[in-house]
């Protein structure tokens, strides 16, 4: 356990020292949810009066929620890329040699992700708060919303650690993306599950990232609905995607 | 097709931001027809030197004439007269070995049919008809090599740069391209002009050799006149027990000025050349000291630098790597 | 032999190793057909209520939408245009070409043949999927040719850029790094809604500026409407107006690049 620990901390240290002394690591994964609120935000609130369109806190507040969706998974996903350029330099072959536990590299790479989107989704709050964002949820609401968030971001990476230990090369990069990317864009992101319509709103209907973001839109409402659904869709994610990774993990030792 | 004039540069000189004097005013002559071998460490100054005599970089002062045209003013003459193979194989992935060429030729303004036939007879005397067809990111690093010197010859030039052109090969590589190298000049009457930080490859190839140290060339001449210069050999000598080390420096210094050898040993030059050597073996039997090794090294080009420079030649690139940029347009 | 091949030459060579090289990584091409088409049936499966909107101008949100993939498609152009000549420059086949007697304009001009074969093929196809889906240009058959004309200058405008920014750079990961900077001023512009049904102030002004805004304009009035006289001439002439200059720009970067006397 002791060993666990040891190598999940030099392996996080390492990827949280190199994230934020290199701005061109950092930068990315910050500027991508600044810009999708931006656009979305900004230049999607007259869709509000879409007749049956129905969220008290208004638009701003539910774009940030698939804003704080999106920075979260894509967070997971720039670390998975990470992760590949190490195996491509050789330096993840270095880390396999020299961890007495493997596994802790894995939880090293969780940790390096769940500090970066901590710092990049603090910054996005700030400026959605500071542009008039309204939030109706209480403190537990938002703790819960925070929670549903650092699930999704470990459920990405481990999405990730998986294709990158199997393939061990950047160029796997979209593998790594586009699931994730359909998965959030087939979800209800510019109005709610109900105004959508057609072979898009069945797709929704079963996606599970929807059910992650309308419950996350209905914690900023104040408003809790199905959010232990949500969770359930998470935790499971997460249980499903481990098992993925270590045997990502597993694949890549075998390769030596 | 001969060249008359060769290659003759006038103080040329290079200098990039910051101040750094890649090229410090060199003077050199190169006969048409000669293998010309241009020998330094990493950081010395060679591809620098190489990219202005072949229009790439223009000088910063100086001037230079390649096959009789200036450099500086008539660069699409110059160009027309030589081929260069640089230190970059510089090939396109995901081109074919005979698209490569094709392109080549076409761009030099060759006719369709006149194309064809250069290529394929280009192909066959660097070895790559089988691997003509496959893309450049299949061949092995000879083969780039190969294509590479091909593709410098496509419009057979009177003058061609290779600037270190087997570096990275395997010896087999390495010896196929020398011997086209000194056939083209021997056959073909080209001017070859050619860089290397290998001293063999000089040593084997080059009529001539020009050695250059922090951007100034410090020796120039054939590499029997050079190496004779430096004239006299050096003795190495390694004994059998590593507490006579002392003593065996003290007897061989008796002999000569003492030089960088086997760290087990003692290697000095001697004094008196190769007919010392008698002597040194009956010192060292008078003092009663054994050896296990002992071995007489003629000069090489390396001991010429070292002499010229005070720093050997191999491992003196390591200290030079801050000192040339990348020869990039300002 | 001729100091200089014929310029149709050069450029023909050059074009035919640009349209090969394009065309030999599949893995850069597919994601240049792919993700525009991708974004497009999410858009319109998530914002087909938006055409219930006052004042939107068609009831269709798929036919407001269609420009939008060849503005994409044009910025794969310019990342691809972009970071083909940055390897050139990495790994030294530029300084090869320019041993050649190659001339600087067949350089450009072949280079940026393989960005106008990838938009035809790829406005092509965009047109093709949205008729099946029921797009019906209000333009009819001339506005069509006239799409894939616009969508082609403005693919080769933004493959001019990608060509100035690399021959000024010299590094392929600096054309990667720009990328999101390209993806923003799409994002920043009437992509999604007319400019007159955006509400907030600033990003309608924001869209106003951005001049990506009216290459949009341009192709979807083909679309949408027929014949925009104003939208046409805006379109074409900003599509032009930055083709123009950016070839400018890359010609004197790359004379900047190449040094050769």
């Amino acid at each position: 356990m002791r060993s666990f620990r040891h190598v999940a901390l030099a392996v996080a240290w390492r990827g949280i020292h190199n994230a934020f002394t290199n701005p061109a690591i950092l930068v990315p994964s910050l500027l991508f949810p600044f810009f999708f609120f931006t656009a979305f935000a900004g230049g999607l609130s007259r869709v509000s009066e879409v007749p049956g369109f129905d969220y008290p806190p208004g638009y701003t507040t539910f774009q940030f929620a698939f804003v704080f969706m999106q920075s979260a998974a894509f967070g997971g996903i720039f670390n998975g890329f990470a992760i590949a350029r190490d195996f491509e330099g050789g330096f993840a072959r270095r880390l396999l040699l020299a961890a007495p536990q493997r596994t802790g590299i894995i939880a090293g790479y969780a940790i390096v992700a769940l500090v970066r989107w901590a710092a990049t989704i603090s910054v996005v709050t700030v400026v959605a708060l500071l542009v008039g964002m309204e939030v109706l949820g209480s403190g537990v609401d938002l703790f819960g919303l925070v929670l549903l968030g650092l699930l999704v971001n470990v459920a990405a990476l481990l999405w990730a650690v998986g294709i990158a230990m199997r393939f061990r090369t950047l160029q796997a990069g979209p593998l790594m993306q586009v699931p994730v990317f359909l998965l959030l864009f087939l979800a209800p992101v510019y109005v709610p599950l109900d105004l959508l319509q057609g072979w898009i709103h069945a797709l929704a209907s079963v996606n599970p990232a929807t059910f992650i973001l309308e419950a996350g839109r209905s914690l900023l409402a104040g408003d809790p609905v199905e959010v232990g659904i949500a969770f359930a869709v998470a935790l499971g994610a997460v249980l499903l995607l481990s098992v993925w990774a270590l045997r990502g993990l597993r694949s890549a030792e075998a390769a030596g | 097709m001969r060249d008359e004039h060769g290659i003759r540069a006038e103080a040329l000189a290079r200098e990039f931001k910051g101040g750094i004097r890649a090229v410090c005013g060199i003077d050199l002559e190169v006969a048409p027809g000669e293998i010309y071998g241009f020998l330094g460490p990493n950081g010395a100054g060679k591809s620098t030197t190489v990219h202005m005599l072949t229009t790439l970089l223009p000088p910063s002062s100086g001037t230079a004439r390649v096959a009789g045209f200036d450099v500086t003013t008539e660069g699409q003459q110059v160009r027309a007269a030589i081929g260069a193979a640089l230190q970059e194989a510089a090939l396109d992935p995901l081109l074919t070995g005979r698209e490569h060429l094709r392109l080549q030729t076409a761009l030099h303004g060759m006719p369709r049919a006149e194309r064809k036939r250069r290529s394929q007879a280009l192909l066959e005397r660097v070895g790559l008809t089988e691997a003509a067809d496959r893309k450049v990111q299949t061949y092995s690093g000879g083969m780039k090599r190969r294509l590479d010197l091909a593709l410098a010859l496509a419009h057979e030039p009177s003058i061609l740069f290779l600037d270190e052109p087997t570096t990275g090969l395997d010896p087999q590589s390495r010896n196929a391209l020398w011997a086209e190298v000194a056939r083209l000049a021997r056959d073909e009457g080209v001017t070859v002009f050619l860089t290397t930080q290998y001293l063999e490859e000089a040593d084997v190839l080059a009529d001539r050799v020009g050695i250059i140290d922090h951007g100034t060339i410090v020796a120039e001449g054939t590499p029997a006149a050079l190496k004779a210069e430096i004239g006299r050999p050096s003795v190495e000598a390694i004994p059998v027990e590593p507490s006579d080390l002392v003593a065996l420096a003290r007897v061989l210094e008796r002999f000569g000025v003492p030089v960088p050898g086997s760290p087990k040993g003692v290697t000095v030059r001697l004094d008196g050349g190769e007919d010392a050597l008698a002597d040194v073996v009956r010192a060292l039997d008078a003092e009663g000291l054994h050896v296990s090794h002992l071995q007489l090294h003629a000069p090489t080009l390396d001991d010429v630098f070292l002499a010229k420079t005070g720093r050997s030649l191999e491992g003196a690139g390591d200290e030079l790597e801050e000192t040339e940029p990348e020869p990039v347009p300002a | 032999m001729s100091e200089h091949g014929p310029l149709f030459v050069q450029v023909s060579q050059l074009a035919r190793r640009s349209v090969l090289r394009t065309f030999r990584r599949p893995i850069n091409v597919f994601p240049s057909f792919f993700f525009p088409l991708m974004l497009l049936a999410v858009n319109v499966g998530g914002l087909q209520a938006a055409s219930n909107l006052r004042g939107f101008p068609t009831d269709s949100y798929l036919d407001f939408a269609l420009a939008f993939t060849f503005l994409q498609g044009a910025l794969f152009a310019t990342t691809n245009a972009g970071t083909d000549l940055a390897r050139d420059i990495e790994t030294g086949f530029l300084n090869r070409l320019a041993l050649t007697p190659m001339r600087n304009a067949a350089l450009l001009l072949g280079q940026l043949a393989g960005v106008v074969t990838l938009a035809l093929l790829q406005a092509t196809l965009y047109l093709t999927v949205g008729i099946v889906a029921g797009v019906r240009p209000e333009s009819g058959v001339l506005g069509v040719f006239l799409i894939v004309f616009l969508g082609v200058l403005v693919a080769l405008a933004f493959g001019a850029i990608g060509a100035f920014l690399a021959l000024r750079t010299g590094s392929g990961e600096a054309i990667q790094a720009l990328f999101p900077l390209f993806f923003v001023f799409l994002f920043l512009s009437s992509m999604n809604l007319p400019r007159n049904l955006i509400e907030i102030d600033w990003f309608r002004t924001v869209t106003t500026i951005n001049p990506v805004s009216y290459l949009i304009e341009g192709i979807r009035s083909l679309i949408i409407t027929g014949w925009d006289l104003q939208a046409l001439l805006l379109g074409f002439g900003l599509a032009i107006g930055i083709g123009s200059v950016a070839l400018t720009a890359a010609g004197w970067a790359l004379r900047g690049r190449l040094a050769r006397s």
